[in-house]
């Protein structure tokens, strides 16, 4: 019997209304990753300083020797500033394959041929990797809130400081997505995911030893929007409420960081394509 | 069939990349049922399918898919039609029953029933034993099945197939061409077949769009098209001089001449007159008619007449 005759049935139940196939492209890309077991090492790795600030809210509230430990706002920032060595490497882990990976398997003119468009491509891609983002930063930044309100047994710290809630929610959105969208870009310009994570390092790395350059040079810390961790700890104190680390504002560095996120829209929007026309 | 309306309208469509006129104001229907989009190398089939994708902007023109604008409803398009590309394409890192679900969630098909339709296509495309392999293992014959099975598994109204047999061994290009018949003549598929393969567009379809150098030469039923408007011949021939001087000769005399192997060459002889015609032109050249056989005209004289005389 020929194996067509095994039969093709037309299909008669409902379809979804389009809009949520990057839902399907997340929630896809998500269950890729966490069913490997060296990314769920870095992401229990990426956690540890949160059981370390745990403890050191248990004991700052349990033990009067230990009450110097207790938490002040500025804890929280400092939280956020220690996750970003987690940040670069879940971004350089999740994010440097998620397009460049499409690419070489020539996968994003079978995407583009369903209903689904270009936005919706890239944001289902933004979706996987800004979920593992904030599953280092937001979350452990708004649990720390919470542990440290149970330890306490009382409200009165997170009352006082209301504003770490939205603070710890801002910086952890900016972070991530600045992290999410340069490395999307990035990975849409190349077809080896290897060369993307090199990249990626070297505009994170690179600008760092740029702003140190010139900072040794000019003997001021007024060129810092030239780095972007240096753009993203800048912003982050303001938000906070505390003292900027470097002489350039606050809004300059918030300025870069959009024009980044910018670039990489931009980029995003010339790469991903169905078919591409070498003229 | 001919009097239903078209699944398919291209209205003086141009495509141009760079400089190049990839489609110069094409305007062409297609009918419903199995359409073969034929043309050599480079004459323009390819941008044709991707522009209709939305993947390409024409210049000008406007071109219509199942009633629908392309300019203004691509989604609504995408959702109703199948497109295996020419090119090795699929989604890294997943087993083909995976990739195939995960395409049919992506056109809106719930999950449960995605796992299920995908099962079925990958039995139906003849994949069935190999479907929790990983794709990447897979050979090229079996590459081009998947292709077909993500275009199928939401049970498009059309597909769009670029080169399907691309690649495939003899047996497995037979394979692929019986169900690509089998879908346009058994399941109701409407399909564009898009080749320059003329047996496999004869096989499976029943209308062709003949393309060259960006154009549309030539559009219709196979069956009208094949319609002798005069006579085919096979001809074998020895000749003093070069087979090409005697094809120049017949050719300066207003038939259509084309050598299929060293010295025996198809005549279509425009008009009456027939053999008779031939044997006077061959007498006029010095060349001795070893055999004529009168013969059933192919559709590779509708494509070497469509693009011979332009």
């Amino acid at each position: 019997m020929p194996i067509h005759d095994q039969g093709y049935r037309r299909y008669g139940g409902d379809k979804v209304p389009h809009g949520r196939a990057w839902i399907v492209i997340a929630s896809s890309g998500i269950r890729t990753f966490v069913t490997k077991r060296a990314f769920l090492g870095l992401l229990l790795l990426s956690w540890m300083p949160f059981f370390v600030r745990a403890v050191q809210i248990y004991a700052s509230a349990n033990l009067p020797q230990a009450a110097f430990l207790a938490l002040t706002p500025e804890t929280f920032r400092q939280f956020l500033e220690q996750q970003s060595i987690f940040v670069f490497f879940v971004t350089v882990y999740v994010g440097s394959g998620l397009i460049a990976n499409d690419r070489r398997a020539n996968a994003l003119q079978i995407y583009l041929s369903k209903p689904l468009g270009r936005a919706e491509y890239v944001l289902g891609k933004l979706a996987v990797l800004m979920s593992f983002l904030l599953l280092v930063t937001w979350i452990p930044g708004l649990l720390l809130l919470i542990v440290q309100a149970v330890f306490a047994g009382s409200f009165a710290f997170v009352v006082d400081n209301i504003y770490l809630f939205p603070a710890i929610t801002l910086v952890s959105f900016i972070v991530t997505a600045t992290a999410a969208a340069s490395m999307l870009a990035l990975s849409s310009l190349s077809n080896s995911s290897r060369y993307v994570g090199i990249l990626y390092a070297a505009l994170i790395f690179f600008s760092q030893a740029l702003f140190n350059v010139l900072r040794f040079v000019t003997g001021g810390s007024t060129i810092a929007w030239v780095s972007v961790e240096a753009n993203l700890q800048q912003v982050g104190r303001a938000i906070f409420r505390q003292p900027l680390l470097y002489e350039t504002p606050w809004f300059v560095s918030m300025l870069m960081i959009v024009g980044l996120i910018a670039v990489s829209g931009f980029v995003l929007e010339r790469r991903v394509r169905g078919v591409e026309i070498v003229a | 069939m001919a009097d239903m309306a078209p699944v398919v309208t291209l209205d003086h469509v141009t495509v141009t990349y760079a400089s190049n006129a990839a489609l110069r104001d094409v305007s062409v229907a297609f009918a419903p049922g199995a359409v073969g989009l034929l043309g050599p190398n480079g004459a323009g089939k390819s941008t044709m399918l991707k522009a209709l994708l939305g993947f390409i902007v024409p210049d000008q023109g406007r071109m219509h898919v199942l009633d629908k604008d392309v300019a203004t409803s691509p989604l609504e398009i995408r959702a109703r039609i199948g497109y295996m590309p020419e090119s090795d394409a699929h989604i890294p890192g997943m087993n083909a029953v995976s990739f195939v679900a995960y395409c049919g969630e992506l056109c809106g098909l719930p999950r449960a029933d995605a796992m299920q339709r995908a099962h079925e296509v990958l039995y139906y495309v003849g994949l069935g034993e190999a479907r929790y392999r990983n794709i990447e293992t897979y050979s090229t014959g079996m590459k081009q099945r998947i292709k077909l099975a993500q275009a199928l598994v939401h049970d498009p109204d059309l597909l769009f197939l670029d080169e399907p047999t691309n690649g495939m061994d003899p047996k497995g290009r037979d394979e692929m061409l019986e169900l690509v018949r089998d879908l346009a003549h058994r399941k109701g598929v409407n399909l564009i077949l898009s080749s320059h393969l003329l047996p496999d567009v004869e096989y499976t379809c029943d209308h062709v769009v003949v393309m060259d150098k960006g154009t549309v030469a030539v559009a219709g039923p196979i069956a009208a098209l094949k319609q002798p408007r005069g006579q085919v011949y096979e001809l074998r021939v020895k000749t003093a001089d070069s087979l090409e001087a005697f094809v120049a000769h017949l050719q300066s005399a207003g038939l259509e001449c084309h050598a299929t192997e060293d010295d025996v060459m198809r005549v279509f002889v425009p008009g009456d007159g027939g053999a008779r015609r031939v044997f006077g032109l061959a007498v006029e050249a010095g060349v001795q008619v070893r055999h004529l056989r009168p013969s059933v005209p192919t559709l590779e004289d509708v494509f070497a007449h469509a693009v011979g005389e332009r």
